[in-house]
C-alpha cells in the first residue's frame, strides 16, 4: 500500500481561497466546537482528553490528558494556559504553517482547552523571529475577541478568558516549558529544577500552569467534536492521531506531511510522499524528530522486542511511523522535524553544525551543558578544520555521557544524543576522515591564512 | 517543639534526621560531605552547578494498592531514581536511600569539575582566593587531576572594579553559581548582580556605573565559592593560610554580629561574619569589617600620660591609685567594656564609694539588619552589673555639673571622651579627669592621668547584645608594648580602695564570682555557641530604642 496524507490538524493549510479571517474559518465550521463545549462539564471534557491518549507534540511526547490531571486544581491560584509556539528546534516545521495560515483553529483549540482546564487567563509564547506570525495571531485573537469567541463571556457562557501573545527572544532555550514560563514572567529565560517547579504545580508566577504545544492544542477541539473514544482509534493505539512531519534535507520533496499514526514504515514514507532521494544520491543517514533526536543510519538493523516477548529483527525502513516504533529503535519522533541526509554528507560536517547550534543556544545555567557543549563544539570543530586526533572520538563519547542526564533542562539530551549517536554510528568516518588528515598533513588542514584543501 | 525524625540511609548506615531537611544537610549530620557550589543554606535553591548529584531511592510502592513492595528476601525494595538526582533540591523522606559514594557518583564529579576547569584561569598561585577556594579544594579531592582540554579558552573580562570600588570582579573565575545574585536579592534588596550572554561566554555583570549603595554587599565576597569576588581591601595583602583565626564579636552595635578575627603575629588583617542561626546567621555589614583599623593606626593610645607628658606605666597607675584615694569620685563606665570589667567597676564603685555613669552612644538608625541605633556592643552589660537602671543619657552634663560645684573631684573615665559629653576644658582644671582607654582621644589628651587599655580584639570578654544574648569572644591578638590589662588597673584601683591584698583575678575566677553575685547569669558564665540569652524581666521597665532587625523583635524575650 502506497503511504498517504490523512489531514486533519492540516486540513486548511495550502488550500485554495483559504486566508487566515475568521470568516473563512468560521465558514467551515470554526468555533461550533467551541460553542458547545462551553456547555459542557469541564470534568467531562477532561476526561474525553485522556481518553483520547493523545501524546504532547511539542518533543517530550507526554499524554495531554495527563498532564491536565496533574494540574494543582486546590491550591487555590489561578490556573494559566500557555501555548509554546517557540519552534526553535532545527528541522521542525510544523506550527509555523499553522500559525500563518490557521490561526484560529490555534485560538479554538487554546480557549477549548483553557474552559476545560479553568484558566485564568491563556498565552501564546511565539518564537521571536516569526514576526508576521505574531501580526497574523494578533489580528486573529482580536477578530476573535470581537466576535466573542474570547475575552469576557466565552460565547456567551459565564467563563471569561484573555490570551495575551508574548515573543520570544530568539532562544531555542525559550522553548522548553520551565524556560518558557521564566521568560513570560519576565525573568531571563532560565529552565527551573523539577522539583518543585513542575508546571501543573509551580508554574508561571508559581501557579498551577498547563504548557502544550500549538499542535497539541489544535487537536482539544478535534477530541471534544469526534469524542475521546474516536480520536484514540485513529493510528496506532499507543501513539493516536496523525503527525505532521516535517522533512527537510536531501529528498525530492521536502515539505510537511500529515500522516495517521502507523500508517506507513520509513522507508514508504520517504519514497512514496517524499518521492527518494535526489537523483544519483543514496540515503545515508536519517534524524527522526527535530535535531536533537539520536540519528538513525540508512541500512541499519534493530532488534525490536515484540509485546509477546519474541525479538524481531527490523531495518530501519520498515520503522513503523509512530513514536513507540522509534523509541524501541533507540531514538524518537520528539518534534517530527525530519533531517534526511544523503551519501554527500560529511558527518562530521554535519555534528560540528548541530554542535555549534547547541553551543550557542545553551542558557549557561548548569555547569555540564554549559561547559560541555561549547567543548564539544570545538571539537567537533577542529576535526573539520583539520586537526582531528584519534582520541577525540572517545573523548566527545565521554564529554556527551558526562552530560546527559545530569542537567536541569533536556538540553544537556539535546547536546548529547546526537554526539553520541552519530560519533558512535559513524565512528569508522570519522577514523578515516583523522587519519587522512594525519597522512596528508597541511593539506588537509585549516589553518587561519589559508583556505581548506581538499 | 519537637522535631519530626524520619529514617534515611546514607551509603549504607540508618540515620534519624529532622525531617524537612534537603539531602546535603542530612549527609552533612551523618558526617558526609557531598561538594557543592551553589547551594547554599541560606539562600533560595539554583540547582544549577550539578555538583552535588547523588543517587536518591524511595521504598518501592504498588502503584495501584500504595502497599510497600518487599525484595525476596524481605528487605524492603527501593526504586532508585532513573538518574542521579540533585541533593540540593531534594528533600529526605521516610525511608529514603541516598549513595554518595559510587562510580557513577565519583565519575560525575569529575566530570563537573573538569567542565568547571576548561575555561578557568588555572593560576592558583597568583589568585587570591587559593587556600580558600571552594574549586580548588573540590578539584583536589574530588577532580580528575589532568585536563583533557586542548582548545582555546574562553577570555572574559576581569580585574573590574564594581560595588561602589569595594570589590573586584574577575569574570575568567567565575563559576556562574549564581550566588552573588541571590545574596545581593536577599541583602540588599533587588538585583545587582546579573547574568549576562548565554551558554559559556555567560558573564556576571552589574549596572554600569550604578551606585550599589549598600552597606552588605561585601557578602558576595564572603560566599563567592571561587576568586571571582574579592575584596578589594584585603586583596593581595595576605595569604590566607598564614592567618590565625579567632572568634569575635563585633563592636559595631548592640546587634552583637558573630565574627572571625582574621590575624597574623599580632596584626589584623581582615574581619568576616561568624555563622550564629540566631543572630546574624552568616552575614554581617560592610562597615563592621572594618572596625579594626582605628587601633592599629595612629590613635591608638599605647603610652601612659601624667600632666600631659609621657610617663612609665607604672608609676601611672600609682599616681592614678592615690589620686582616687582623695576621694569625691565618679566614675563614667563604658558599653565597650566587658561584663567582667563592668561588674569590677562596680565593686570598685563600692569601695570607692563612688557614683557611677554611663553614657549612650545612638547615632544613625536601626537598618532593620545587622546593625543597630546603639553603637555600643554591651550596653545591657551596664544593666547587669548593676551599673545602669535607667537608660542612659547621650550627654554627661550631670556630672559635669557636680564638678563644677565641686561635690566631684575626681572623675575616672573609661574609653569616653568627656570632652564631647558635656565637659569643656576647664572641667579638666577643676577636677582629676583618669582616662583609661584605648583611643588617643582629646581627653587623653587632657586628663591627669592617662592608661592606655587593651581594645576589645587584645582581650576576651562577654557582651550582651541586644537580644540580651550572652556572647564570648576571644583575644585575638597581643596588645602593643606599654598597654596594660584591664584586669591589672581596676585590681590596683581596688587594691587600696578596699584595703584588702589580693592578686589579679584570671577571667574564670571573676567569671565565677560574677555568676554567683548575679542570678541571672548562667553558672560559671559558660555560654554555647550560640550564645545564652538572659532573663530580662527586671528590666522590662526599661526603653530600649532598638527596633525590629533580622532575629530581633522588639520586647520580646527570644
Ligand atoms: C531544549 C528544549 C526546547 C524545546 N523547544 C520546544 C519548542 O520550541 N516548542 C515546543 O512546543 N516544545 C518545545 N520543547 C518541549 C517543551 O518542553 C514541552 O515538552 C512542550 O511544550 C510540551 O507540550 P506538549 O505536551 O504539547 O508536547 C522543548 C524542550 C526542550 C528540552
Ligand atoms: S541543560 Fe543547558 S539549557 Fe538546560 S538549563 Fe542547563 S545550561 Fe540551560
Ligand atoms: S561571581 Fe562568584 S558568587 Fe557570583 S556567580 Fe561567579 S562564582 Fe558565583
Amino acid at each position: 500500500m502506497a503511504a498517504t496524507q490523512k489531514r486533519i490538524i492540516y486540513r486548511h493549510i495550502d488550500l485554495e481561497g483559504w486566508s487566515a479571517d475568521i470568516d473563512c474559518y468560521m465558514k467551515d465550521g470554526g468555533y461550533e466546537v467551541l460553542k458547545s463545549a462551553v456547555a459542557r462539564p469541564r470534568e467531562e471534557l477532561c476526561a474525553e482528553v485522556e481518553k483520547s491518549k493523545i501524546k504532547g507534540r511539542g518533543g517530550a511526547g507526554f499524554p495531554m490528558g495527563m498532564k491536565w490531571k496533574f494540574l494543582d486544581r486546590k491550591s487555590g491560584k489561578p490556573i494559566y494556559l500557555v501555548c509554546n509556539a517557540d519552534e526553535s528546534e532545527p528541522g521542525t516545521c510544523k506550527d509555523r504553517p499553522l500559525i500563518y495560515q490557521d490561526p484560529h483553529q490555534i485560538i479554538e483549540g487554546i480557549m477549548c482547552a483553557s474552559y476545560a482546564v479553568n484558566a485564568a487567563h491563556a498565552f501564546i509564547y511565539i518564537r521571536g523571529e516569526y514576526i508576521n506570525g505574531y501580526r497574523i495571531l494578533q489580528n486573529a485573537v482580536d477578530e476573535a475577541k470581537a466576535k466573542g469567541f474570547v475575552g469576557k463571556n466565552v460565547c456567551g457562557s459565564d467563563y471569561s478568558c484573555e490570551i495575551t501573545i508574548c515573543r520570544g527572544g530568539g532562544c531555542y532555550v525559550c522553548g522548553e516549558e520551565t524556560g518558557l514560563l521564566s521568560s513570560l514572567a519576565g525573568g531571563r529565560g532560565y529552565p527551573r529544577i523539577k522539583p518543585p517547579y513542575f508546571p501543573a504545580v509551580m508554574g508561571l508566577y508559581d501557579c498551577p500552569t498547563v504548557v502544550n504545544n500549538v499542535e497539541s492544542l489544535c487537536w482539544v477541539p478535534q477530541i471534544f467534536k469526534l469524542g475521546g473514544e474516536a480520536v484514540s482509534k485513529i493510528g496506532v493505539p499507543v501513539d493516536p492521531g496523525t503527525h505532521v512531519w516535517g522533512v527537510s534535507g536531501q529528498v525530492q520533496k521536502p515539505g510537511r506531511y500529515e500522516i495517521e499514526t502507523g500508517s506507513c514504515k520509513l522507508g514508504e514514507f520517504l519514497y512514496d510522499i517524499c518521492g527518494g532521494p535526489l537523483a544519483g544520491r543514496t540515503f545515508k543517514a536519517i534524524i527522526p524528530g527535530g535535531s536533537s533526536m539520536k540519528i538513525l543510519k540508512w541500512g541499519e538493523k534493530f532488534n525490536v522486542k515484540r509485546p509477546d516477548g519474541t525479538v524481531e529483527e527490523l531495518r530501519v525502513e520498515d520503522i513503523p511511523m509512530d513514536s513507540a516504533s522509534f523509541m524501541s529503535c533507540g531514538t524518537a519522533i520528539g518534534s517530527c522535524g525530519m533531517i534526511v541526509m544523503d551519501n554527500t554528507v560529511d558527518m562530521a560536517e554535519a555534528l560540528a553544525n548541530l554542535n555549534a547550534f547547541y553551543a550557542h543556544e545553551s542558557c549557561g545555567q548548569c555547569t555540564p551543558c554549559r561547559e560541555g557543549s561549547l567543548w564539544i563544539s570545538r571539537i567537533t570543530k577542529r576535526i573539520c578544520d583539520g586537526w582531528g586526533r584519534k582520541e577525540d572520538i572517545d573523548l566527545l563519547l565521554d564529554i556527551a555521557d558526562n552530560i546527559c542526564g545530569r542537567t536541569i533542562c533536556a538540553h544537556g539530551e539535546s547536546v548529547a544524543w546526537p554526539v553520541q549517536s552519530n560519533v558512535g554510528k559513524f565512528r569508522e568516518e570519522y577514523l578515516s576522515k583523522i587519519e587522512r588528515q594525519d597522512m596528508m598533513g597541511g593539506q588537509a588542514r585549516l589553518d587561519n591564512n589559508s583556505y581548506r584543501l581538499i | 517543639m519537637e522535631e519530626k525524625l524520619v529514617t534515611v540511609n546514607i551509603d549504607g548506615v540508618d540515620w534519624k534526621v529532622p525531617c524537612g531537611l534537603n539531602v546535603i544537610e542530612a549527609c552533612k549530620f551523618a558526617g558526609v560531605e557531598i561538594p557543592h557550589f551553589c547551594y547554599h543554606e541560606y539562600l533560595p535553591v539554583a540547582g544549577s552547578c550539578r555538583l552535588c548529584l547523588v543517587s536518591i531511592g524511595t521504598p518501592a510502592r504498588d502503584r495501584a494498592t500504595g502497599e510497600l513492595i518487599k525484595n525476596d528476601d524481605g528487605s524492603q525494595k527501593i526504586a532508585w531514581m532513573p538518574k542521579p538526582a540533585i541533593a540540593c533540591g531534594t528533600k529526605v523522606s521516610e525511608g529514603m536511600h541516598v549513595v554518595t559514594k559510587s562510580e557513577l557518583i565519583d565519575d560525575c564529579r569529575k566530570g563537573v569539575l573538569e567542565f568547571l576547569l576548561l575555561n578557568h584561569p588555572l593560576d592558583c598561585p597568583i589568585c587570591d582566593k587559593a587556600g580558600e577556594c571552594r574549586l580548588q579544594e573540590y578539584a583536589t579531592a574530588y577532580g580528575r587531576g589532568e585536563s583533557r582540554f586542548i582548545e582555546r579558552k574562553n577570555v572574559k573580562p576581569k580585574r573590574r572594579e564594581i560595588a561602589d570600588g569595594k570589590i573586584i570582579l574577575d569574570n575568567e573565575r567565575c563559576i556562574l553559581c549564581s550566588r552573588c545574585i541571590r545574596i545581593s536579592r536577599q541583602l540588599v534588596g533587588r538585583d545587582v548582580f546579573g547574568f549576562t550572554k548565554r551558554g559559556s561566554k555567560n558573564e556576571v555583570a552589574v549596572y554600569p556605573d550604578e551606585p550599589v549603595d549598600s552597606n552588605y554587599i561585601l557578602n558576595v565576597v564572603d560566599n563567592c565559592p571561587v576568586g571571582a569576588l574579592t575584596e578589594k581591601a584585603f586583596r593581595f595583602k595576605m595569604r590566607t593560610w598564614f592567618l590565625k583565626m579567632t572568634r569575635g564579636i563585633s563592636a559595631e552595635s548592640s546587634a552583637g554580629v558573630n565574627t572571625w578575627i582574621w590575624s597574623r603575629e599580632n596584626v589584623i588583617y581582615r574581619i568576616t561574619p561568624r555563622e550564629n542561626r540566631q543572630v546574624n546567621d552568616v552575614w554581617m555589614s560592610d562597615s563592621g569589617r572594618y572596625t579594626f583599623g582605628k587601633f592599629q593606626s595612629a590613635e591608638r593610645l599605647t603610652t601612659a600620660r601624667i600632666d600631659c607628658s609621657e610617663s612609665s606605666a607604672e608609676y601611672a597607675l600609682t599616681r592614678a591609685t592615690e589620686i582616687l584615694n582623695l576621694g569625691s569620685v565618679a566614675i563614667v563606665a563604658s558599653g565597650y567594656q566587658t561584663l567582667e570589667e563592668l561588674f569590677m567597676i562596680r565593686r570598685l564603685a563600692d569601695d570607692l564609694k563612688a557614683q557611677t555613669y554611663m553614657v549612650s552612644h545612638l547615632r544613625g538608625s536601626d537598618d532593620g539588619m545587622l546593625v543597630s541605633i546603639d553603637k555600643t556592643p554591651n550596653l545591657r552589660g551596664g544593666f547587669v552589673a548593676g551599673i545602669l537602671k535607667e537608660y542612659p543619657k547621650a550627654d554627661l552634663a550631670g556630672l559635669a555639673a557636680k564638678v563644677r560645684d565641686g561635690s566631684v573631684k575626681t572623675v575616672l573615665c573609661f574609653h569616653e571622651d568627656l570632652l564631647s559629653l558635656g565637659f569643656d576644658a576647664k572641667d579638666f582644671k577643676r577636677a582629676n579627669i583618669i582616662y583609661c582607654g584605648s583611643l588617643d582621644n582629646t581627653c587623653a589628651r587632657e586628663a591627669k592621668v592617662a592608661l592606655p587599655l587593651p581594645s576589645e580584639f587584645e582581650k576576651s570578654g562577654l557582651w550582651i547584645n541586644r537580644q540580651w544574648r550572652l556572647q564570648a569572644f576571644d583575644k585575638a591578638v597581643d596588645s602593643p608594648a606599654g598597654v596594660l590589662n584591664d584586669f591589672d588597673v581596676l585590681c590596683s584601683f581596688g587594691r587600696t580602695a578596699s584595703g584588702e591584698d589580693f592578686k589579679t583575678p584570671t577571667l574564670q575566677s571573676v567569671r565565677r564570682a560574677m555568676s554567683a553575685a548575679i542570678k541571672i547569669l548562667p553558672e560559671n558564665c559558660e555560654v554555647p555557641a550560640e550564645g545564652a540569652v538572659l532573663d530580662a524581666s527586671e528590666f522590662s521597665g526599661v526603653d530600649f530604642p532598638e527596633t525590629n532587625a533580622l532575629h530581633f523583635t522588639k520586647n520580646v524575650q527570644q
